[in-house]
């Protein structure tokens, strides 16, 4: 079997030997120009005049562009076309590109790039959710609204109402390699582009429309990238577009590369959000109805602003069954960097919504937290059939006698968390702990401990439901060796490797009969983004489907050649069986090619049972759900808010795992990032508008010591009930939100500090942590 | 400029070099070498990180922030020499693999080669070793793993065919690098438009960043008579070009909590580079060191040509920006007493490894009899300049050592300090936790555990 073996990466061996190739480190043709942006330094305000004499005559300049220097679409918006590359009269914030310089070298690029002369006549900037509001700067006519029952009567008629509003920041991406590009020009006005994106059909699209040719004029090519988390779904679009265009003017080669302090005030992040919540629970901590608002920071532009804030929505009920919900969402224009995709991408921010206020009911009603969950947890999935369960007993399975329906209407089928709940509590010694912990906070002053559990129930497939399509294109060789290629892009995460295995299983070979290679819009067109979690579960769907169309093919003429029938072909072994003879698959292959077999073939594959109405908030916008749940503890110095993980358990469903390596990677790496965006990571813009933290040495990315002195993470035994890819659960996104218990198990230290519910906003830097702190003690 | 260094055993003479011609771009851009990777051009990510090795042995350093002179006499490995000649795997590239430590494999060039530096030199702290190295996908826990595992694995001999070279080929002067404290004395005094580059962890930036060309250029990193610690009876001297490991080594014995709070300075990469001198010669208010050595009473050692003289350290900051220092003037020492240790460090940061302090406190409180006999106390992140707090340091002084003194000190602080706000901080934070250090270091006295970082699960 080549799924489910835990392979490593297919490229660790170029990774640790400095070998593999990133878009910078492609040899260049002689002759190829450098590139860089000129940066706006006003966060709102028109551009009165822009002098670049300067600019052009700064040493190894070739060309300087603005915008009226651009042949066709002056666009780079992956949705409404709202996002010029360059500016034209107005600038929208700081750090937005005015003009484009072309020159001999990266250093002599960038040199000239400070050197405008702009003049802007700035305004008063809108950045905060508030100003917004007031401003009524909004995407979209108004707040979007979808309900379930009646909430409002529902908390009314609640004996326990539960209030609050907290704020939650977004996240840079920090990838470790940077936006990357490179054009080079071909014959015919034709362009090739290497790109480090997520989206090489988004890169292709905007390349031909900036080139005014048709998308076949462009070919777009991705071998990897040095990490993505959302941050290259939409952002690469600018450079690969810059390279296109000047490639094409002076038909030299021309690649882009931010510099990092640029590429984090040029590009989009993940959204900051305010949520604010009302709640009604019965006696026994039932929830009887829950009103969120959630306001969402867009940024400048629309970019894919309204997804992220639809899926916040979406796991605005966490994994509880609400009787009675009603979410609104408000998408705020702002002076600042067009928020964008990230890991999650809205889900972290609806979900930490809940998780937030279950912790305060939990407080409040003085019910275990973890209790409190599972009474309103979905109900478990039965074996074979749907997740209702009429007559089950409400303390084990939530509300059985209710419909087991999301706010949205979507019946969830599959609830595995009753079960993960119940080992995880086991295998992390919950009950123990939370009591000597408690036991330490009673005997100790300064240093607090806090413990923390949370749940993840995260919805796969994109919202976008037509997104949800995948190609592939398989080739065997007369020597058995397979060439493998599909829509998906690898930024890290092991989807090559993972893909190779469902085709090295398809045939029956060893995964060194596979050739990986890099995405190519020539090999398979129309691609979705590797996005949403679904890489694998598409993209390996599709090599599945174009394997099978080969394999048939193979058995058909094999059978025939052996009078057997095609159904008695077994693919095993790296050996081909047919009526009693054993060929090696190379012998197979070569047979089939002198009997003039076709050995490539295409794969489609196009996730079924979708039906998502987004507009009015119905419907089933996801093929399954991936569940996991952690348990973090904490420590915290309450004079300083100064604290540390200590100790993290895990168990999450990657249903049959394809490769449990890989994706216990994604789970580890997924909750200290997740963690990270809850903790140290503070993006501080001032009252200009410039984001103050746009370099490592301010803006703190989880470092080796922040991981949990203890760490243990496990793969839950499942097994996914609709028919994925060998069953396996997609794992890109999902164990970011595990991160979440690290947060409410500081907010649990800190409520060690006082009688109250803390008022912690995330991220919980030590500042936030301590002035909690302060107000749990000015409180008593 | 001519320089000779050897690089992945090959030994290589370049002519016409600029002074500031950063390795990692000469490497990518010149050289054909890949491997070796730009993650943010400023020392905090480790993606460029390379391996130096020099006398005083093999280090890690990040090629962005280091100038082609600097290696002038040295051997660099970079990923690409990490491997051995015939293409075998270095221990820690076959752990790396065997414990899926990459996954989209950017930063693992670097990882390797500070994995590889570690294990060179047998040092088992990985979490020390490994704190410049910055990883997104990860988390980190199989790089962990990959670095147990390498540990148990022997020295391949191709990792210690360096310091052979370095030995046969020894190193020919260079101009713009004076061999001594007297020659630079001489060439300063010359040129005192000059830049000196100690390390050029602050320098390298101006470079880098503010895209600045300093020229002429001083390189001091070949004055070892600037280099080391000298623990005498009375006195403990710091030459200036003592790097911040070997200092924080010579901290262990003598001041420990000093010595914790340097294993948290920067990270392995940049104290690796990073000098006491430059550190307090560059007049940030934000260094680690001045605040420590002011509490330990520090007298920094200056010289311009033949002229010496030193002065309280303190008295060395003047203003935001402004430092008690001549043109052609140069930082030779620091001194501090040899005293019993009462020193304890505070270094308060958002993420609690390399990372830049928003409040540095170093408590330096003597008791006598049950009284404070002597209190020096000097803060970082809370002026414009390292600044001692000298309200609370009266308010203590003859006082009995208990709670009440605290308390009424504590109220020193705010005569003693108005700190702003910025991206690390608001000015109430750090007043207020300036204000929790001194209690905490009272608890720490009394044998309270103190530190988040001294507890487990």
């Amino acid at each position: 079997m080549s799924v489910t073996r835990p392979l490593p990466h297919d490229a660790a061996r170029l990774h640790v030997t400095g070998t593999a190739r990133y878009i910078d480190d492609v040899p260049m043709p002689k002759g190829t120009l450098h590139l860089a942006f000129g940066l706006s330094e006003v966060a709102r305000g028109r551009i009165a005049a822009m002098d670049l004499s300067a600019v052009r005559s700064a040493p190894g300049v070739v060309a300087v562009l603005t915008a009226a220097d651009l042949p066709f679409a002056n666009d780079v918006s992956p949705s409404v076309h709202d996002e010029p590359l360059l500016a034209v009269d107005r600038v929208n914030y700081v750090g937005q590109p005015l003009f484009m310089v072309v020159a001999e070298s990266h250093l002599a690029a960038r040199k000239a790039a400070r050197l405008g002369d702009v003049r802007i006549a700035g305004e008063e900037p809108i950045l905060t959710i508030d100003q917004a509001l007031a401003a009524d700067s909004r995407f979209e006519g108004g707040p979007v609204i979808w309900q379930k029952g009646d909430a409002a009567t529902a908390i009314a008629q609640s004996a326990h109402v539960i209030e609050g509003s907290f704020e939650m920041g977004g996240q840079e991406h920090f990838y470790l390699e940077g936006q990357a590009a490179l054009a080079l020009p071909q014959e015919g006005g034709d362009m090739i582009v290497q790109s480090s994106t997520q989206h090489p059909t988004e890169i292709q699209h905007k390349v031909a429309e900036a080139l005014g040719v048709p998308m076949h004029a462009v070919r777009v090519e991705v071998r990897r990238m040095g990490g993505g988390f959302g941050g290259k779904e939409s952002q690469g679009n600018a450079l690969a577009v810059s390279c296109a265009v000047a490639a094409r003017l002076t038909g030299r080669p021309c690649k882009m590369r931010y510099d990092r302090d640029d590429d984090i005030m040029i590009t989009g992040k993940r959204h900051d959000f305010r949520i604010a919540y009302r709640a009604g629970f019965d006696a026994e901590g039932l929830i009887q109805g829950v009103e969120f608002v959630q306001y969402a920071r867009c940024g400048w532009a629309m970019d894919l602003s309204l997804p992220v804030a639809d899926r916040a929505m979406l796991h605005a009920d966490s994994a509880y069954l609400l009787p009675n919900a009603r979410i609104e969402s408000h998408r705020l224009k702002t002076n600042t960097q067009s928020a964008t995709a990230y890991r999650g991408f809205g889900g972290p921010q609806g979900m930490l919504g809940m998780e937030r206020l279950m912790d305060h009911a939990a407080h409040a009603l003085g019910i275990e937290p973890v209790e409190l969950r599972r009474r309103n947890y979905y109900a478990e999935a039965v074996e074979g059939g749907s997740a209702r369960r009429d007559n089950s007993d409400p303390k084990e399975s939530g509300r059985g006698t209710l419909p087991q329906t999301t706010p949205y209407g979507q019946e969830v089928e599959d609830f595995e968390l009753h079960g993960i709940t119940e080992v995880l509590l086991e295998s992390s010694d919950y009950a123990a702990r939370k009591a000597a912990i408690a036991e330490w906070n009673a005997t100790h002053g300064a240093i607090r401990k806090g413990i923390a559990f949370s749940p993840v129930k995260f919805g796969i497939s994109f919202t976008l439901t037509h997104l949800n399509q995948a190609g592939a294109l398989v080739h065997v060789y007369q020597d058995g060796s397979v060439h493998l290629n599909h829509g998906g892009t690898e930024m890290g995460q092991g989807l090559f490797q993972k893909v190779a295995q469902v085709a090295a299983e398809r045939f029956g070979i060893d995964m060194a009969s596979v050739k990986i290679t890099a995405t190519d819009t020539a090999k398979v067109p129309n691609t979705s983004a590797t996005a949403a979690s679904s890489g694998s579960d598409l993209n390996g769907m599709a090599v599945k489907a174009a394997c099978d169309t080969i394999r048939a093919r193979m058995a058909e003429f094999l059978a025939a050649e052996h009078q057997a029938t095609p159904e008695d072909v077994r693919f095993e072994g790296g050996n081909v069986q047919v009526g009693g003879e054993v060929l090696s698959f190379a012998e197979a292959a070569q047979r089939c090619y002198e009997g003039r077999v076709s050995l490539s073939s295409t794969g489609f594959y196009k996730t079924p049972k979708l039906a998502w109405d987004r507009v009015k908030g119905t419907g089933r916008p996801f093929f399954y759900f991936a569940y996991g749940a952690a348990v973090t503890e904490v420590a915290v110095d309450s004079r300083t808010g100064e604290y540390r993980i200590l100790r993290a358990d895990i168990l999450h469903d990657a249903g049959a795992s394809l490769n449990p390596a890989l994706d216990k990677g994604q789970v580890e790496g997924g909750y200290v990032q997740g963690a990270g965006w809850l903790t140290t990571e503070e993006l501080v813009w001032d009252d200009k508008g410039r984001l103050r933290t746009h370099a490592p040495s301010t803006y703190k990315i989880p470092a080796f010591s922040d991981q949990p002195d203890v760490f243990n993470v496990a793969l839950w035994d499942g097994r996914n009930r609709e028919d994925s890819i060998y069953r396996s659960k997609a794992v890109g996104e999902p164990p970011f939100m595990l991160g979440i218990s690290a947060f409410l198990a500081l907010s649990d230290a800190v409520a060690s500090c006082g009688d109250g519910y803390p008022d912690l906003d995330a991220p919980a830097t030590p500042e936030r942590v301590w002035a909690a702190i302060r107000g749990m003690r000015d409180e008593l | 400029m001519e320089i000779r260094f050897l690089l992945n055993g090959e030994a290589v003479a370049l002519s016409n070099v600029a002074p500031t011609q950063t390795l990692l771009d000469w490497l990518r851009e010149r050289r054909g070498l890949t491997g070796t990777k730009e993650g943010c051009n400023e020392g905090d990510c480790g993606a460029c990180t390379v391996m130096v090795t020099d006398a005083a042995g093999a280090r890690a350093l990040n090629a962005c922030i280091l100038f082609l002179p600097q290696l002038h006499g040295r051997a660099v490995r970079t990923v690409e020499g990490i491997a051995g000649p015939d293409g075998q795997l270095h221990p820690v590239q076959q752990a790396m693999i065997d414990h899926h430590g990459s996954q989209c494999g950017f930063c693992t060039p670097g990882f390797v080669v500070s994995m590889a530096v570690a294990h060179l030199n047998g040092e088992r702290d990985h979490e020390t070793a490994l704190a410049g190295n910055l990883c997104r996908c990860t988390g980190y826990a199989p790089i962990l793993r990959a670095a147990e595992a390498a540990a148990l694995q022997p020295v391949p001999e191709w990792m210690v065919s360096d310091a052979a070279w370095l030995i046969e080929n020894g190193t020919p002067p260079l101009e713009a690098a004076p061999d001594s404290a007297e020659e630079l004395a001489a060439l300063y005094a010359a040129r005192p438009e000059a830049t000196l580059v100690a390390g050029a962890t602050d320098v390298g930036l101006w470079v880098t960043k503010a895209l600045r060309d300093p020229d002429p250029v001083i390189f001091l990193n070949r004055c070892e008579d600037l280099k080391g610690v000298q623990i005498g009876e009375h006195e403990v001297r710091i030459g200036a070009m003592t790097d911040m490991n070997i200092f924080g080594a010579a901290m262990e014995g003598l001041h420990p909590s000093y010595a914790a709070m340097i294993r948290r300075y920067a990270s392995a990469q940049v104290r690796a580079a990073a000098t006491v001198g430059g550190n307090i010669a560059n007049g940030s208010p934000i260094g680690d060191n001045p605040p420590a050595l002011i509490a330990l009473g520090a007298v920094l050692h200056l010289r311009r040509g033949a002229e010496r003289r030193a002065l309280p350290l303190e008295a060395f900051f003047i203003d935001y920006g402004k430092q008690d220092r001549q043109p052609g003037e140069f930082v030779e020492a620091v001194s501090f007493p040899r005293q019993d240790d009462r020193l304890k460090c505070y270094k308060l940061s958002k993420r609690f490894d390399q990372d830049i302090s928003a409040v540095c406190g170093c408590f330096n409180i003597r008791v006598e009899d049950g009284i404070v006999s002597s209190a020096r106390i000097a803060f970082g992140g809370m002026a414009g300049i390292p600044k001692r707090a000298a309200h609370v340091e009266s308010a203590l002084l003859g006082q009995p050592w208990e709670v009440g003194t605290i308390r009424m000190a504590q109220a020193g602080f705010d005569a003693d300090f108005a700190p702003m706000s910025d991206m690390r901080a608001s000015a109430a934070y750090r007043l207020e936790t300036a204000r929790a250090m001194l209690e905490r270091y009272f608890a720490e006295d009394q044998g309270e555990q103190v530190s988040v970082l001294e507890v487990s699960a």
